[in-house]
């Protein structure tokens, strides 16, 4: 694969906040959907929801704030808010299955040109489970991938179809990569923006799903 | 009835048995019954099917009964975050069933409910579907869920009331409020217990009908990610 320029992790994060809207109740999943929440951007009011039991999540604590009862789903210790409240995990998947939810910014191992996602399991490896990302992809209104464009392998990530076992099945609306914003539409994915310095050649080049002009 | 016990083996006397099946709330270590399952490891109870979203870290939590080998199967949405598990799960020496998450919850909640199947989309053309009944409503395909209950549950709470009217705590609620309505004996932890009377009913999480037993817990509440953010004065950290 070329070497080409393109968004690092933070840039890739700064531009999925770019995703949010005042007023969205959002789901950020572990890893670098973890670092939108430091890009929201000012006069953007979201609400972020942690699905074991929390919408409004804070920030994390200062030392001598921490609580034991109060972490996020990445069982990281976090803070409350004004706006918070706690219920149990039927209610917080009542909100995420129900359509309650407007948006799901979540990580990926694949996702094919038809919006196939599978983000939990590789056959031969230990699997640790979904966690709740099938109800996330199943039930949140929009769902938003961000990954990096290719595997550690250099394989494109961004699949005709995907290899690994699924989490959903057409599921994902828009995908987030070093390289820019794809969405999936009808025949494949339309360039709905690219990263700094990166070309559609860099792209075509990187990418095995269909590119539709 | 006195639903109050001197201490977690008395609050389990007379319902633990081998091949059982246990529910035990929390998510991660949070909100987990740390001194009821203490007592199931020194109960011995062996060939236990445990429903719990996840399987504690070796050396705490429902590690120490992966530890002692006394669960046969674990139902959980994530087990990730220990050794042992792995290790007896790769041997063959230990049953895993994974559920996503919300369909687990659903899936307490309805046999706590009395309903014993449920229809969602979570999970629709997936390795979770094989083998489920499918059906159309609307134009959209849902997959059947089986409700879920278990012999005991073991579940903590912050306060309880002598009643067993319980009250949670932030984000150490999670399983706990619905797993306390599957069990068909559900036995309580809390950090306090108070009179009858204490709590406002209209503050109560869970009512006393879902709760045989009490008792009075010590908790370590260990943390699994110690997160902070550093205190700052014109953008300089400070201590």
């Amino acid at each position: 694969m070329t070497d080409v320029k393109g968004w690092d992790r933070n840039q890739m994060a700064a531009r999925a906040a770019l995703e949010l809207k005042d007023g969205y109740y959002v789901n950020l999943g572990i890893g670098i959907p973890t670092l939108v929440a430091n890009y929201i951007p000012d006069g953007v009011n979201v609400t972020l929801q942690s699905e074991n039991g929390m919408l409004g999540m804070g920030p994390f604590p200062y030392d001598d704030e921490v609580d034991a009862d109060l972490i996020n789903a990445g069982k990281q210790t976090i803070t409350e808010l004004d706006t918070s409240s706690y219920f149990s995990s039927a209610d917080s998947f009542a909100m995420i299955r129900g359509g309650h939810i407007d948006l799901s910014i979540l990580g990926a191992m694949e996702v094919a040109e038809n919006g196939d996602l599978a983000n939990w399991m590789i056959p031969g490896k230990m699997v640790k489970g979904m966690g709740g990302a099938m109800d996330l992809v199943a039930g949140v209104k929009r769902v938003v991938v961000i990954m990096d464009h290719a595997n550690k392998a250099g394989a494109s990530k961004l699949l005709k179809e995907c290899t690994l076992p699924l989490t959903g099945t057409g599921v994902v609306d828009r995908i987030i990569t070093g390289l820019g914003v794809f969405d999936i539409v009808d025949g494949g994915l339309k360039v709905a923006e690219l990263a700094d310095g990166v070309t559609m050649d860099d792209v075509r080049v990187a990418t095995e799903a269909t590119i539709v002009e | 009835m006195n639903k109050v016990y001197p201490d977690a083996a008395a609050a389990l006397e007379g319902l633990l048995h081998d091949g059982m099946t246990m529910m035990a709330g929390g998510f991660g270590l949070c909100g987990i019954p740390e001194n009821l399952i203490a007592a199931v490891h020194a109960a011995g109870t062996k060939d236990i099917t445990i429903v719990s979203n996840n399987c504690g870290v070796d050396g705490f939590g429902l590690g120490i009964l992966l530890d002692a080998k006394q669960i046969k199967k674990m139902i959980s949405s994530y087990v990730g975050e220990n050794k042992e598990f792995e290790r007896q799960y790769l041997e063959g020496e230990l049953e895993l069933e994974f559920n996503p998450q919300g369909t687990m919850a659903e899936r307490i909640r309805a046999g706590g409910a009395g309903i014993p199947g449920f229809y969602v989309k979570t999970g629709v053309g997936t390795l979770i579907a094989e083998g489920k009944e499918h059906k159309d409503f609307g134009g959209e395909t849902y997959i059947m869920e089986t409700g879920l209950t278990a012999d005991v549950s073991l579940v903590k709470a912050w306060k309880a009331d002598t009643e067993g009217n319980l009250i949670f705590r932030k984000t150490a609620r999670n399983f706990n409020p619905m797993m306390a309505t599957a069990g068909r004996v559900t036995v309580v932890e809390v950090e306090e217990i108070v009179e009858a009377g204490s709590f406002d009913p209209d503050h109560i999480h869970t009512p006393g009908i879902f709760v045989q037993r009490i008792v009075k817990g010590e908790f370590e509440k260990r943390i699994e990610q110690r997160t902070v953010r550093a205190r700052t004065i014109d953008g300089e950290a400070v201590q």
